[in-house]
């Protein structure tokens, strides 16, 4: 990926219009620089519970549109459990309850008559692990497709995911290989090509890298650079030159003993700003001393 | 408080030597005792292939494979118990086969947790327990009277399939457990629904496992005597039994040992119901041969 | 609160999408999905077949037996000491004692064989044998549960009793016999009785062992001290399961026991148990609303409440060694 065009989806608008005045008072600094229609997700005093327990607890921020959004902090913290309240994915473990509001584009994400597999649809997901399906290259690209009644034309979709996934040269002869002879560098992209296949709104992705060698990773870096011109990503990573280099604007997460006899502990959002003033002038001193090592 | 020690002496040192190498005799003995218990019961089995097969093995031959049963021993022979026996296994293969896989599907994937699934469950480990003899009692009244099948190779069919029921949804079960939860996140982030993803996902990736579990179900269902004895197989019918008359009365392998054992005459007795054995047999070894095919030549790597 | 099951949002109406969406129109409303909704229909119908079955069995041995109650009565089925079912109810003799006993007989001495065997095989399996002994002799024991039971009551009548008769004497000995059918069942149940117990076994923690050898416990003491007690329950469940087995076992007995119903503790004596009558008196035609009909499901529905409290019993005592650890 050349630099220039780096910069230039680097570039933030320059005008300031608050998303929603009364909200002006406890929101961060962020969001101030973005237009209303640019916001994805708003996410209000959400708290999820496994059973009783909160796994994280009031967390409000807002997600823009082609931004890169990092989600980091130490294990433990919540922030997969997060990621996966932005497609429902936490529906299927039955004790775990989301309490507060997630909008997407102003719709809430949680209203009654609200199906969650439409939600998956607008908004893939790429796993911690490679997770293709045991059968072809081919077959994983258009599984999403043919599920979701795409009428497309199969061979286009192949080429054109593969291509935006930077996995086509790769593979391009190997279309109807198990995706299990990939390697696992590959199968991620694939991953990411197969989200990409039913041309979703948003990606998120829980540590798409942390199971990958450094070449793997720098690859799926630059990837998400390109992506960002078509699609919104969340990023779940605990990688923090990862979140450094790729994102546009951070949150971090920790952990709070939530009570002192059972030493039970619940995430919590710290800090949430652009990535810039994340690392370099962190508002939050525990922030400060995560991001400079002292922590974590 | 002082304790006095009394001090050792070499006569106790030698006298505990004695006694640890009294002990591992002791323990020797154990072992070769456990080792025997465990070797009986294999010895018995082996006893009972060479006992079978020395009685039966001459007996066998073109003519007691394709000859129908006869008064006399020397003409019988075992088509249409074989036949009958083929039959229902595909019969009972065609009912029992999706309902349990539709069942194991529905129980790992859709079931809530609630009082009624639980009730499933525990029903299902239940009714493996419930003697086989019971299905019987249980074909003859509501498949032979109250649905009026009569003492057809349906109404025999039919019963095996409950019979077997639950080993198939236990087999399903476990091979649906074994497909990684990856692979279903997956499907459901790409927007599928939950049966999209089992069907398209799970079902391809758990049905090697389903047939194995299924052909070992089967394997027990054409052993099974008694459910078919009562529901009402016939011992002689000079007619081969085809899957699609399936409403037509029936005969079955072990129905005709049963009836061979039960004679006086050696004859009948001995080398007939040996011979009918081996040919049972033979059914079963093919079968369980096809259930470890399928399961090593369709099973995937994750 | 906002957590809802997955299943309600199918097929519901769209909220009214704001008016500050952007360029695309979206609506998150659930695709109407009839077809997936049928199905699911089909795969409930398919678990609850389950249900039915067990349904089915009780209404249909109790409603046959209720009608049998009408004729003789439950003090008399349980006290009679004869079992004589063909002759109407004037002449028949309905008491179920000697089918009992037949059944309680033969299981008798199937335990006497199978739980020593059953239990050696199973310690050693689990204590004794080095891995590669264990890969080949686990599957060669279950080879046996897959014998067909008609085959063995083959094996019972044609070389179990010659040899009983060869030892004991041809006067001793009658020709059918439950002792012949008792050895042979109690080889079948080996491998329940094994296979569960050494799970049982198996699942006692390492560290027990460890600890039993370390105060100086030799193999055979923390076998029999420590690792058996400890599996104990594990192990109540898997001899009472054998024994459910045994009593509902029908094949052995119908070929190699008999058919007369007797009230006796002489194991060499011909008797009939609960599960050869039922096949006796089917085979026999015996006409559909007959008095000899319904006996069969009388005999059936004590039959079914048997094996039914046993495995109530042993599954107690399964979910009590799940508890332990």
């Amino acid at each position: 990926m050349d630099s220039a065009q780096s910069q230039a989806v680097r570039q933030r608008p320059v005008l300031d219009v608050p998303v929603d005045s009364r909200a002006l008072a406890h929101h961060t600094a962020a969001e101030h620089s973005k237009l209303a229609s640019d916001l994805v997700f708003d996410v209000r005093d959400v708290t999820v519970r496994y059973g009783v327990h909160p796994a994280i607890r009031n967390v409000s921020l807002q997600i823009y549109r082609h931004e890169i959004t990092a989600l980091i902090g130490p294990s433990g913290c919540g922030k997969s459990t997060f990621i996966r309240c932005f497609n429902r994915m936490n529906d299927l473990i039955p004790s775990a309850t989301v309490e507060g509001t997630i909008t997407y584009h102003g719709q809430d994400l949680y209203a009654k008559g609200v199906d969650p597999v439409e939600v998956r649809r607008r908004i893939g997901m790429v796993f911690q692990k490679p997770n293709p399906f045991p059968k072809s290259v081919r077959e994983n690209i258009l599984f999403g497709p043919k599920v979701n009644g795409m009428e497309v034309d199969a061979d286009e979709v192949v080429e054109r995911s593969l291509r935006r996934a930077a996995l086509w040269d790769e593979v391009r002869n190997k279309l109807n290989d198990s995706a299990y002879s990939l390697s696992g560098g590959q199968q991620q992209r694939l991953c990411i090509a197969r989200a990409i296949a039913i041309d979703p709104d948003v990606i998120l992705m829980d540590e798409p890298a942390s199971a990958l060698d450094p070449i793997s990773t720098g690859r799926i870096e630059d990837l998400m650079r390109e992506l960002q011109e078509r699609y919104t990503i969340v990023i779940v990573t605990h990688n923090m030159q990862q979140a450094a280099r790729v994102s546009d604007r951070t949150a971090f997460f920790t952990t709070e003993v939530e009570d002192e006899a059972s030493d039970f502990r619940s995430g919590k959002l710290v800090e949430y700003d652009f990535t810039e003033k994340i690392f370099k002038n962190p508002s939050d001193r525990r922030t400060e001393d995560y991001v400079t090592g002292r922590f974590g | 408080m002082a304790v006095s020690t009394p001090r050792r002496t070499v006569h106790d040192t030698l006298a505990g030597l004695e006694r640890g190498r009294r002990r591992k005799l002791k323990e020797r003995a154990f072992a070769t005792v456990l080792f025997t218990l465990t070797a009986v019961a294999i010895l018995v089995l082996a006893l009972l292939v060479v006992d079978i097969v020395l009685d039966g093995f001459t007996r066998i031959n073109v003519d007691f494979l394709t000859r129908y049963a006869s008064r006399t021993a020397e003409n019988t022979g075992i088509r249409a118990g074989l036949t009958g026996t083929l039959s229902l296994m595909v019969l009972t293969a065609l009912v029992a086969f999706p309902v349990g896989v539709g069942a194991a599907i529905y129980l790992e994937e859709f079931a809530p947790d609630n009082r009624f699934t639980r009730l499933m469950e525990a029903n299902i480990s239940n009714l493996a327990g419930v003697p086989s003899v019971v299905y019987g009692l249980l074909g003859v009244a509501v498949f032979v009277y109250a649905l009026n099948l009569g003492r057809s190779l349906l109404a025999g069919a039919l019963t095996l399939a409950l019979l077997i029921l639950p080993v198939i949804i236990v087999a399903g079960r476990e091979s649906i457990r074994a497909v990684p939860l990856a692979i279903r996140d997956g499907g459901l982030a790409l927007g599928a629904t939950p049966w999209q993803v089992s069907y398209r996902q799970i079902l391809p990736s758990a049905l090697p496992g389903m047939l194995t579990g299924t052909i070992l179900a089967l394997s027990r269902a054409i052993g099974e005597t008694a459910p078919i004895l009562v529901v009402g197989a016939v011992f002689s019918r000079r007619a081969d039994n085809e899957p699609w008359y399936f409403m037509e009365a029936f005969a079955a392998l072990p129905v005709q040992i049963y009836n061979f054992v039960s004679r006086p005459q050696e004859g009948f007795k001995i080398d007939a119901a040996s011979a009918g054995i081996l040919v049972l047999m033979a059914v079963l070894l093919i079968m369980n041969s096809a259930a470890i095919v399928a399961r090593n030549r369709f099973s995937r790597r994750y | 609160m906002h957590s809802e099951p997955q299943t309600s949002a199918a097929g519901m109406p769209a909220a009214a999408a704001g008016p500050e969406l952007p360029s695309q129109p979206l609506s998150l409303a659930g695709r109407t999905r009839r077809g997936e909704r049928v199905i699911l229909g089909l795969l409930w119908l398919c678990a609850a077949v389950s249900i039915f079955t067990t349904v089915g069995i009780v209404l249909v041995l109790f409603v046959d037996a209720s009608d049998f109650f009408r004729d003789v009565s439950i003090w008399k089925f349980f006290t009679d000491t004869a079992w004589r079912p063909f002759g109407g109810v004037e002449q028949g003799r309905f008491g179920v004692l000697p089918l009992v006993n037949g059944t309680l007989l033969v299981t008798a001495i199937a335990m006497m064989v199978a739980v020593p065997l059953g239990l050696g095989s199973a310690i050693y399996l689990s204590e004794y044998a080095a891995p590669r002994a264990r890969r080949v002799l686990k599957p060669v024991l279950e080879l046996l549960a897959g014998v067909p039971t008609v085959v063995l009551g083959y094996f019972a009548l044609t070389f179990m009793t010659p040899v009983l008769r060869a030892i004991f004497g041809t006067s001793t000995v009658q020709i059918f016999n439950a002792a012949s059918a008792g050895i042979v069942m109690g080889i079948m149940i080996v491998p329940t009785i094994a296979s569960l117990s050494e799970d049982a076994l198996s699942a006692v923690p390492q560290g027990l062992r460890e600890s039993a050898y370390g105060l100086g416990g030799t193999k055979r003491q923390v076998a029999i001290r420590v690792v058996t007690p400890a599996a104990l329950s594990g192990i109540v469940a898997a001899v009472i399961l054998g024994m459910g087995r045994a009593i509902g076992e029908t094949m052995i007995v119908a070929i190699a026991a008999g058919n007369l119903p007797k009230l006796t503790a002489n194991p060499f004596d011909q008797i009939q148990t609960m599960t050869a009558y039922i096949v006796q008196a089917v085979g026999g035609e015996a006409a559909r609303g007959s008095l000899t009909y319904e006996s069969i499901f009388a005999v059936g529905a004590l039959l079914f409440l048997m094996t039914f409290a046993l495995n109530v019993l042993a599954q107690r005592f399964v979910r009590r060694y799940r508890e332990v650890y």
